[in-house]
């Protein structure tokens, strides 16, 4: 692995917010890797920066300086389109709020993401309906978000995240509005879905119980990482 | 890409159903209010015209007070009035004219076996019908020794007959007018409604000096209608009777007219001139029926610009570019604004169609109009559901994600 560059390399990287005296660093300086298929939490108390660091890392916002490199690509150099191909390509997200459409079938949902990759509709139901299978909602793909519990919406966005095969998923917060029982669901289903696919996750949480479930645990305060630990491979 | 889009857009379209059924409303309205309204104004203008041709080209009228006003305008009230003598003075001196009736006009109550009905008065001579064309479907025309005595005979229109006599042949009849019996002598032949909407038939005829006498109480002559003789053009007409009228009404040099002398044509201008005027107010109105549609497909796209906003956060998020959340929101502003302009075209033409009917002008579309009231409304539901979410496209997608 010596020569291959890690997947997520952050150098320097600052994000500021304002200007004048009303200037927030909501990154100070962020120095990072993150190698393929890694689990990794990011902790933190309220304002340490964490959710912003999770959206820099998946170019749905952009740093203020410093070097961001996927995959050795430097994303600075990257126009609006081209970012938009890398999440359409490589990057997958949870959001703490779900983020669905509205007044939209479960199956539209999962859907969406493979419209923009350009792929024809049998095709798209098909991996739609595969990838809802895959989080446990068959039967249910004609229902709206509005007939869902919070725990089935969010199998539904993490359906929505892994139908357009991504390499990463980014998740924010993803147990926020659920409880005990349902988090626990949708993180065994993040664990097993990271063994099957070997996928990378990156997840911000603010619960020990949700970072557990990862192997890495960074914790951020006041915009820098304060800490960085890695569980032992017992565990 | 772009039939995806567009089944991506019909698809949005259903999922906000109210949200559409408003904005397709509001363009509905503003097509539907112009298009009738203007469609009305230009078939009242065509029946005026049309109506003025049937006059006949031949035909003048002198009126007492200058010109200048419209129909039934003031003016001519501090202008003394014509007197039965003018008339024959005129047809007499002037051998450009064939004929020429006084007419003195007023309105009343007619009553006959039960029945009444108020209806118009026209008092004027055998020559009145001659010289307008009008002719007769039943019984026969005064007689000049009725006109000289001021005999109670009188001549119905249609639906003068129809109220008070329903089917039956009403000559030889009696008919009560104020304290009046006279005898129906004729049946006029049925004319239709005037450009204004007025009943043409809804008059009752009686010799001037019976009306003087008996009604009016005097012995004015409102207007004068005169027939030009052939070969005569109205200009060359009018003239020689202005001539003639200055002296009769015995005015002197370097004084004005105290009278008028139109011919139809100016009858013409003056009148689509009016319908002119209404025909803008009418396209005002509907103007502001369309500016107000117009709002509301403004209020309803801004309202729903915090919804659109996360959705193109989520749209991008998960890859979509720019361009194709644009092309989708473009997409949906123009089926939305066609749909509401074909249907408002449809329903504007409709209702344009039933009003000519019922008006009994005719319905003549004017593919301008529909063209222009389809153009604004499309550029208004294209505007307003393109604009914001042009605004929402150009933010990074978490910042979108966030809008509140």
């Amino acid at each position: 692995m010596a020569g291959e560059p890690p997947l997520i390399r952050l150098r320097g990287v600052t994000r500021v917010y304002g200007e004048g005296a009303a200037e927030v660093r909501a990154l100070d300086g962020v120095d990072l890797d993150i190698e393929r298929g890694e689990f990794v939490a990011i902790m933190g108390p309220s304002g340490s920066g964490k959710s912003t660091a999770m959206n820099v890392i998946g170019c749905l916002d952009r740093p203020s300086s410093g070097q961001y490199l996927f995959e050795g690509v430097e994303i600075a150099g990257l126009t609006r389109d081209q970012r938009a191909l890398l999440r359409r390509n490589y990057l997958g997200f949870i959001f703490q709020g779900y983020n669905l459409l509205a007044r939209t079938s479960a199956l539209d949902n999962v859907e969406l993401p493979l419209i923009y990759k350009g792929l024809p509709r049998e095709e798209r139901v098909e991996r739609a309906m595969r990838a809802l299978a895959l989080v446990g909602l068959e039967g249910r793909e004609h229902h709206d978000p509005s007939q869902l519990s919070g725990g089935q919406q969010q199998r539904v966005a993490i359906a929505r995240a892994l139908a357009g095969d991504p390499q990463v998923l980014l998740a924010d917060e993803p147990t926020g509005n659920l409880d005990t029982r349902r988090s626990v669901e949708i993180m065994e289903l993040l664990v097993q879905l990271r063994l099957e696919r070997g996928l990378t996750i990156v997840m911000v949480t603010h619960e020990d119980d949700m970072a557990a479930y990862a192997e890495r645990i960074i914790w951020m305060v006041d915009g820098r990482i304060d800490s960085d630990r890695r569980k032992g491979k017992a565990a | 890409m772009l039939w995806e889009t567009a089944r991506l857009a019909i698809k949005a379209i259903f999922r906000n159903a109210l949200r559409s059924f408003l904005t397709v409303l509001g363009i509905v309205i503003g097509v539907a209010s112009v298009i009738a309204m203007v469609t009305v104004g230009q078939g009242s203008s065509q029946q005026v015209a049309a109506d003025v041709a049937k006059l006949g080209t031949n035909i003048l009228m002198i009126r007492p007070g200058q010109r200048g006003m419209g129909p039934g305008a003031g003016g001519g009230t501090q202008a003394r009035p014509f007197a039965l003598r003018d008339v024959d003075r005129l047809i007499d001196s002037l051998p450009q004219i064939e004929t020429a009736a006084p007419v003195a006009s007023g309105s009343t109550t007619v009553v006959a076996g039960g029945e009444n009905h108020r209806t118009q008065i026209t008092a004027t001579d055998a020559r009145y019908l001659v010289a307008s064309d009008w002719p007769l479907v039943a019984g026969r025309n005064f007689t000049d020794a009725e006109t000289r005595a001021g005999a109670a005979v009188c001549i119905l229109g249609e639906t003068v007959r129809q109220e008070i006599f329903g089917a039956r042949d009403p000559v030889g009849e009696a008919l009560r007018l104020e304290n009046m019996s006279c005898e129906v002598i004729g049946l006029l032949e049925a004319k239709g409604a005037s450009s204004f909407g007025s009943d043409q038939d809804d008059v009752v005829f009686l010799p001037i000096r019976t009306f003087q006498r008996r009604i009016a109480g005097n012995t004015d002559v409102g207007t004068i209608h005169v027939r030009v003789a052939d070969g005569v053009t109205t200009e060359a007409a009018a003239s020689e009777i202005t001539y003639m009228m200055r002296e009769i009404r015995r005015i002197g040099p370097g004084q004005d007219d105290d009278f008028s002398v139109m011919d139809m044509k100016q009858v013409t201008s003056m009148l689509t001139q009016v319908t002119g005027v209404l025909t803008g107010l009418l396209a005002a109105v509907a103007a502001v029926s369309l500016l107000v549609g117009g709002i509301g497909i403004m209020n309803i796209m801004l309202v729903s610009v915090t919804e659109r906003t996360r959705e193109i956060g989520i749209r991008l998020a998960v890859g979509a570019q720019a361009r194709q959340v644009l092309m989708q929101f473009l997409v949906e502003a123009v089926v939305l604004s066609l749909l509401g302009g074909i249907v408002g075209s449809v329903l504007g033409l409709g209702l344009a169609a039933v009003a000519s009917r019922v008006m009994s002008i005719p319905f003549s579309p004017d593919p301008v109009v529909v063209v222009l009231a389809f153009a604004f409304s499309a550029l208004v539901g294209v505007i307003f559901g393109y604009f914001p979410a042009r605004s929402a496209a150009r933010l990074d997608p978490i910042e979108a994600l966030r809008h509140e």
